[in-house]
């Protein structure tokens, strides 16, 4: 865990997301599926991130501005600095023999740099528009299915025959899990710290409320996360 | 002038590091039942501060003392242990337990979680049980959601307490954006932050004038310069809170803008700035005053 203040090198729109480019600092870029507190200006709070891509002298994340925090990391100018603390968590294990990424909406974000370290494996991509599935490009050999159609659609057929790393939302990473049981899933919960340290992220696991920022976000095991008291 | 972590803002275990940083680690508070804490979403950010409803999660005093409390010796960091109940009897027990215990200096007092029902006891009525159950130094850690801070101040010193813990969150509400519902599980949590600031310099003031025991002053410090404010105001120590969750780092980013600070103003230690704010009066005639 590492915290330094990086210099904004790129702000690029990629459909309805935003491509953040920072210049690396002295900063790891860890195991894809890891992630990485951005601390927008002007701000309380940081906001994890996974990390998208790891190009030569950089770290890019990819947004979805969707309120005040994201807002300001993506209304950030080429030059400007922005506080890193990572990586963090526990990224996918990248040691599997026939990987097959799955990923629906904002949840393609780790994949570019997950698919590099694999090796370019196949990609399903699930979107709500056109529009979403520009994202899409990031990620080499991938099949795009827009809704109403589903990743599971295309996923019956392969979850038997391949190791599933899925991101996205709740309800698809459900279902995943139901047609590859062994999937390795990347939650989300709101975090204040990243780091162990605000219990913010409890998520339940196996029964029982634990830390997503130490536990995770990569996980096997199914996680809840509406209200259970 | 230490500095420790806000109690519930830092688990010593899973950051030895950042923990490493301070004159005195501060657990989360310990209750004598294990809680698994209050349903997500547990945190939201607002515009100047933060809310939380984590719920008092803690193993309980058993677990605690059979299993965290050694780990915490190995951190080499001092230990103020945070205790929390639903009775002052509840408070009672939880000291007799930690008495024995010479690897803890200190028993923190948490008479106001926000995110809680409150003991039906007054603060000074739960320092009297907790008095009479340990010879630890007790400090209470008050909230500022009260009429008259230093009324409460000089109760609970009157009722035994060796210091004051300046101050707990104060209860707050955010909404959603688009739905206006409660972000939060339990819809209100405890606001901390930035927005705190002149909350609790308020609480280190007035009780500073009204009390002979230290106090730790807490609430939305984030630089140096907050430091320097919350020691004119009166504060012996202070704890960080939310700002350790943007900057793990800020324990020594923080002693070190203080360094900074209070020679740029001329002193030569920070404990020369203390009651700076109450002008040229010697604390002694402004606590007697308070009192007649």
């Amino acid at each position: 865990m590492r915290r330094e203040a990086l210099s904004v090198a790129g702000v690029e729109a990629v459909g309805p997301y935003t491509l953040l480019r920072l210049e690396r600092g002295r900063m790891e870029p860890g195991i894809p599926g890891q992630f990485f507190m951005l601390q927008p200006p002007e701000r309380v709070l940081p906001r994890p991130m996974s990390l998208c891509a790891a190009p030569a002298g950089q770290l890019a994340f990819l947004i979805d501005a969707i309120g005040p925090g994201t807002r300001a990391l993506v209304s950030v100018d080429r030059g400007e600095q922005i506080s890193v603390l990572g990586p963090l968590g526990n990224g996918y294990r990248i040691d599997v023999e026939t990987p097959l990424l799955v990923g629906g909406g904002i949840g393609v974000a780790p994949f570019p740099y997950l698919s590099e370290r694999l090796g370019s494996p196949p990609a399903l991509l699930g979107f709500r528009s056109a529009w979403h599935a520009e994202a899409a490009a990031l990620v080499p050999q991938a099949e795009v299915v827009i809704d109403p159609v589903l990743v599971t659609e295309p996923l019956e057929e392969l979850a038997s025959s391949h190791n599933v790393l899925a991101c996205g939302p709740e309800p698809m990473l459900r279902a995943v899990q139901q047609l590859a049981p062994d999937a390795q899933l990347a939650w989300e919960a709101p975090m204040a710290c990243g780091y162990g340290a605000c219990y913010g992220c409890a998520v339940e696991i196996e029964g029982e409320l634990k830390r997503l920022c130490i536990e995770g976000p990569v996980l096997q095991q199914n996680v809840r996360q509406e209200a259970c008291a | 002038m230490r500095i420790l972590n806000a109690s519930g803002c830092l688990d010593a275990l899973t950051a030895p590091e950042v923990t490493a940083q301070l004159d005195a680690f501060v657990s989360k508070t310990v209750t004598p039942l294990p809680r698994e804490g209050n349903a997500p979403v547990r945190i939201a950010e607002t515009d100047a501060g933060m809310l939380n409803s984590i719920g008092l999660a803690n193993p309980g005093i058993d677990a605690f003392l059979a299993e965290k409390l050694p780990r915490l010796v190995d951190v080499g960091v001092p230990l103020w242990v945070s205790v929390g109940g639903f009775e002052a009897s509840e408070f009672a027990e939880l000291c007799r337990r930690l008495d024995d215990r010479d690897e803890i200096d200190v028993v923190e007092l948490n008479v106001s979680c926000p995110n809680v029902e409150a003991a039906a006891e007054s603060a000074a009525e739960i320092v009297a049980a907790a008095r009479n159950a340990t010879s630890k130094p007790l400090y209470a850690k008050l909230s500022p959601a009260v009429p008259d801070i230093a009324e409460v101040g000089r109760a609970a010193e009157a009722a035994g307490a060796d210091g004051l813990s300046l101050v707990n969150t104060i209860r707050g509400l955010a909404l959603d954006e688009r739905t206006l519902e409660p972000v939060l599980g339990p819809a209100v949590g405890g606001y901390s932050g930035p927005a705190l600031k002149p909350i609790a310099l308020a609480a280190v003031f007035a009780c500073y004038r009204s009390v002979r025991i230290p106090i730790v002053g807490m609430g939305g410090i984030r630089s140096g310069r907050d430091v320097v404010e919350f020691a004119a105001a009166g504060a012996a120590d202070v704890a960080l809170g939310t700002t350790l969750f943007s900057d793990p780092y800020a324990p020594q980013r923080v002693r070190d803008e203080l360094a900074a600070e209070v020679a740029a103003l001329g002193y030569s230690h920070a404990d020369d700035v203390r009651g700076l704010a109450h002008g040229e009066a010697n604390r002694q005639l402004l606590v007697e005053a308070s009192r007649t």
